[in-house]
């Protein structure tokens, strides 16, 4: 399998000199869906930034071959796409149309291909005729699926996502939960929400405190009650 | 939470509605220039303008008694500015009074001037609430930016409008957490509560700003703002803009 992310010995401090990320290897495969698990502060968004290069430690991190350096940066974003936690961060401009529209004409694409991929991107998440409504009328479930569109209209190799399902009812869930299941690229999601984790991926990050502590099968990993419990995944008194 | 936008009205349907942005916003600057220019004097073109402005918005289809009341705003605000205008205007002397130590006298000169100004206020306030509530913010953002302001400028009228009622949301929320842990007690104490809320609201803001842009970044944002032009000047607007224009400059010729 072809790798699309290649992490090796990353570190990363913050300016206020928290440690975020200690010495993190990681190697995602083509077509994988990966969970990234753990307690709050674990480091799981801090890795997430790291992967198209909002964020920048002191290592080598190759995404798809290409090294994270500043002329590979554009390449990069437009293969990985990255969705924020909060819609309200992620949709900033007056209407879906714009927001959907802004990725394909930063990277300049002429305006008809523009307007296509907007229109693909929004029948993708089920949003199809929502182009002119603004965003502060939608719901909290539609503005997630309309922040998952501002990514799929760059038709990234790479989806990463940072929490879909807080602060989501059930049912929204469930139906983001299909919605992400239908999308057909490597996926890589940080959650602490262990039922999404069950269905949709297959292989299972377990982070803590700035370090990965484990990387396995998704079955074993939440299989193994002491490790959750150990990393606040799960019940102390289970 | 919801909250009232100033484009409240902007997803009705109507004739004025779909005409371009840059039609109404031009429309809309012409007619402020002609009101403001129009000398006092000249009753008979304000009652046209007030005629040619009830037109535009019987077509609109905006609800009266919204335009009305959202009118009655501006009258605070030009009142306040307005209000000494008769004092000091001199003329036949309408009325003296004694004041303490000072004799102060209006004049009817002083007075037409204040009512003509509350007129010319309102012609003013109605024509922007008829290209406001006609229009969304979107459309007269592209209207703006294709008119040649800057798009900086344009950008962070977008943003503003985007998040203020996020902002409020927040606010609100910051005070209902106050107000249910028994806000009250001295009032230099309270001052200092509300002091913490306006700096703690201040990093908030400033912290949603940096993940804004970083989600920019994440789409590929490297500084260049682009848009996509999609107005389209239609032959309603050319002929909105002929008849508009004539309508304007009718009275003027007539009366001057």
């Amino acid at each position: 399998m072809d790798k699309v992310i290649e992490i090796k010995k990353l570190s990363f401090s913050y300016p206020d000199g928290h440690q975020g990320l200690k010495n993190v290897d990681l190697i995602i495969h083509t077509g994988e869906n990966v969970a990234v698990i753990g307690p709050n502060g674990a480091g799981k968004s801090t890795l997430l930034l790291h992967l198209n290069g909002i964020l920048r430690g002191n290592s080598t991190v190759e995404i798809c071959g290409l090294a994270m350096e500043e002329k590979n940066l554009k390449e990069i974003r437009k293969r990985v796409g990255l969705v924020f936690q909060d819609p309200e961060d992620q949709l900033f401009s007056l209407s879906v149309f714009d927001d959907v529209a802004f990725g394909p004409v930063s990277m300049g694409y002429p305006e008809p291909e523009v307007r296509q991929r907007v229109t693909r991107a929004l029948e993708w998440v089920g949003m199809g005729g929502y182009e002119q409504r603004s965003p502060h009328h939608l719901s909290f479930g539609e503005k997630k699926r309309i922040a998952i569109a501002t990514v799929m209209s760059l038709d990234p190799e790479v989806l990463v996502i940072d929490e879909p399902t807080s602060n989501l009812d059930p049912r929204s869930k469930w139906a983001l939960i299909e919605l992400l299941e239908q999308l057909q690229m490597t996926k890589i999601i940080a959650t602490h929400d262990l039922e999404l984790v069950r269905v949709l991926c297959q292989r299972t990050v377990v982070m803590d405190e700035g370090k990965v502590v484990a990387d396995g099968d998704t079955e074993t990993i939440l299989g193994d009650t002491l490790l959750l419990k150990g990393h606040g995944l799960a019940s102390a008194n289970l | 939470m919801k909250h009232s936008f100033i484009d409240e009205y902007s997803g009705l349907d109507s004739f004025i509605h779909r005409l371009d942005p840059r039609t109404k916003l031009v429309a809309g600057l012409a007619f402020i220039v002609a009101v403001v220019l129009t000398p006092a004097s000249n009753w008979r073109v304000f009652a046209c303008y007030f005629l040619i402005i009830a037109v535009l918005l019987i077509l609109s289809k905006l609800p009266p008694l919204y335009v009305l009341k959202r009118s009655l705003v501006i009258f605070p605000f030009v009142f306040l500015v307005a209000v000494f205008i008769p004092f000091f205007k001199e003329g036949e002397i309408a009325g003296s009074y004694n004041i303490w130590l000072w004799q102060v006298s209006i004049t009817y000169s002083g007075l037409f001037i204040l009512a003509n100004v509350m007129v010319k206020a309102w012609l003013c306030i109605l024509a922007l609430i008829l290209l406001s509530s006609t229009t969304k913010l979107a459309e007269l953002l592209k209207g703006l930016r294709q008119l040649g302001v800057p798009r900086v400028m344009i950008l962070i009228l977008s943003f503003m409008y985007r998040y203020i009622f996020v902002l409020a949301d927040e606010a609100m929320r910051m005070q209902q957490a106050r107000d249910s842990r028994n806000f009250g007690g001295k009032r230099l104490h309270q001052l200092k509560t509300i002091g913490n809320m306006v700096g703690t609201l201040f990093i908030r803001s400033y912290e949603r700003g940096e993940r804004i842009y970083a989600a920019m970044l994440a789409r590929g944002f490297d500084g260049q703002i682009r848009t996509l032009k999609d107005l389209s000047f239609r032959r309603a607007d050319a002929y909105f803009s002929a008849v508009f224009c004539v309508m304007l400059i009718f009275p003027c010729v007539v009366w001057w």
